[in-house]
């Protein structure tokens, strides 16, 4: 466990002092807040649940585009730089290196992700929502963060550069997100398989209303540990070449 | 200590190395020379276990790098062609950074991190934030990284590329200091360069070894006709060429003495003789009157010998 902890600790070291890091928390913050603001705070008078539920809505999508950034460096840029000989040379697992690099991108996220906090607090202003709602939905969103940051790994390990890791992460997150169009317009039992892989969809909208499912998080979770396998096997076949 | 047999690599169709059989001692510091492209870097990414073999056994300290690479990994230090140094960190937190990751006790870190950038001189830039070092002191911290845990083995992929001839300087003098604490293996395609530093040369030309000894053995067997020493004199008005000449001639074990070119005051003799005769045939110049002013290893010999070698396969 100590080299993924190290590997980690450096990883997260880098993200705090990049630029890259700082801006990507900024846009998403900023475009979460001007969001918050016109989509979910205007319009027509709703219930607080109501409004905390679009929040998760709109913070789903916020945390899935600034987890296809925060991964793109992770494996493509050690290799762009030559230092992924640093960590081939060392004795540490390639499953050492792909869990430290995801669970730096993670602690990453999750400031980002806590850093939006302020915004459900300011609905105790006006109005009144669980405390357990908030923290189901917030547990939400740092799954499908982990599911995106994932997938994120894998396309960087498959990627020569950054450019194209998010190209590949993109790809691959919007098959996962628009699978349930294809359920829609297939038959059984495919229908269901599509409707089941989809990553927004059934398995998110319940955390929207701070519903934690073992379903979800066990679908969440698996998408992870998928993804982080395929990213160790393909880092596995780089020393082959 | 290192054992290779055999020793294949294919990229797709295309064999970087092809049967490669040699075999390292430990204590030694041994050259592999060969122009670019000829195999190198991907022979030393195989001992330093980042890459894997296509076929043949490779095995250092008795470890085979394909079995237990991790055993291996313990045991080397590896400095690819290109430094990998983290940009972003100060060169402190680099270096403790690898320490800890090579298995390097928590307590002992900080000790063996000033050990490491005392022996190559890097303590002065230990606070200095990696991006803002010069290209001479990125290649010191690259190879302080691969000293930190004192392995036993030391693998280094052209340390001296990309430097000025100062810093050249400089980084052979680095790795002649680390000499005895470790087995080194190092590379580059400059044969005067690395026969300075080593004890021994594996010579690899289009993947396949295609000469190994030392410097004069392979100058012996590959140099051909050329003239092993070079001799400048001097005289008053012109040099006493034929002086010199004969008195070099007289020498028992020279093959030829020859004036190479001769301008001013100054002449440059060329000479066919084994390396060792060197102090004699200062001493029979001396005796016959004939002024010394430089004494060498001929530049032409060297050029040709590794023209041989990188051209054309051992002929026995």
């Amino acid at each position: 466990m100590r080299p993924t902890l190290l590997i980690a600790r450096r990883e997260l070291s880098a993200y705090l002092r990049s630029w890259t890091g700082y801006i990507v928390i900024a846009l998403a913050w900023f475009a979460d807040g001007l969001f918050f603001n016109a989509f979910v705070l205007g319009g027509a008078e709703k219930r607080s649940a109501e409004v905390l539920s679009n929040f998760f809505y709109l913070s789903f999508g916020m945390t899935v585009i600034a987890s296809i950034f925060i991964s793109m460096r992770l494996l493509a840029e050690e290799r762009q730089q030559g230092t992924i000989n640093l960590l081939f040379s060392s004795p540490v697992r390639d499953t050492d290196i792909v869990l430290g690099k995801f669970l730096a991108a993670l602690a990453f996220l999750g400031i980002m992700v806590v850093g939006t906090l302020y915004m459900p607090l300011m609905i105790f202003v006006h109005g009144k929502v669980s405390w357990g709602h908030i923290a189901g939905g917030y547990f939400g969103l740092m799954l499908v963060g982990a599911a995106t940051l994932a997938i994120g790994t894998l396309g960087s390990a498959l990627a020569r550069n950054q450019v194209l890791a998010v190209i590949l992460t993109a790809a691959m997150v919007l098959s996962m997100l628009v699978a349930w169009m294809l359920g829609r317009v297939t038959d059984r039992p495919l229908s269901e398989i599509f409707m089941a892989l989809a990553l927004f969809n059934q398995h998110f909208i319940p955390f929207q209303s701070g519903l934690v499912h073992l379903r979800d998080v066990v679908y969440y979770l698996a998408v992870t540990y998928v993804f982080l396998f395929l990213a160790t096997r393909v880092v596995e076949a780089r020393r082959w070449r | 200590m290192i054992e290779v047999d055999g020793l294949t690599k294919y990229y797709g169709s295309h064999a970087a190395v092809r049967d490669l059989k040699f075999r390292i001692d430990r204590g030694e510091v041994i050259g592999f020379l060969g122009l670019n492209g000829a195999g190198k870097s991907t022979t030393l990414r195989i001992l330093g276990c980042v890459l894997l073999p296509t076929a043949g056994r490779v095995t250092i300290d008795g470890f085979d790098v394909v079995r237990d690479p991790h055993e291996i990994r313990k045991r080397i230090g590896f400095l690819p062609d290109r430094p990998p140094l983290y940009d972003e960190m100060t060169v402190e937190a680099y270096l403790s950074f690898v320490a800890e990751l090579r298995g390097v006790d928590r307590s002992q870190v900080k000790k063996r991190v000033a050990d490491a950038a005392e022996k190559t001189g890097c303590t002065e830039v230990l606070r200095d934030v990696i991006s803002s070092l010069s290209h001479g002191y990125r290649q010191r911290v690259g190879l302080a990284q691969s000293i930190v845990h004192n392995p036993a083995l030391l693998i280094l992929d052209e340390p001296t590329s990309g430097l000025d001839p100062v810093q050249i300087v400089e980084m052979r003098e680095l790795i002649r200091n680390l000499r005895g604490d470790h087995t080194i293996l190092l590379s580059s395609h400059n044969l005067p360069e690395i026969s300075q530093t080593c004890d021994r040369l594996l010579v690899i030309n289009k993947g396949e070894i295609t000469g190994q000894g030392t410097e004069a053995e392979l100058a012996d067997k590959f140099g051909g006709s050329a003239p092993t020493i070079e001799i400048e004199i001097i005289g008053a008005s012109r040099p006493n060429t034929d002086a010199a000449l004969a008195a070099l001639r007289g020498v028992s074990g020279v093959k030829s003495a020859t004036v190479a070119r001769e301008s001013g005051g100054q002449a440059l003799l060329a000479v066919s003789a084994p390396l060792e005769l060197r102090p004699a045939l200062v001493r029979a110049l001396v005796a016959a009157n004939v002024d010394v002013l430089r004494l060498d290893r001929s530049e032409a010999r060297l050029e040709t010998t590794f023209l041989k070698l990188t051209q054309g396969k051992e002929s026995n």
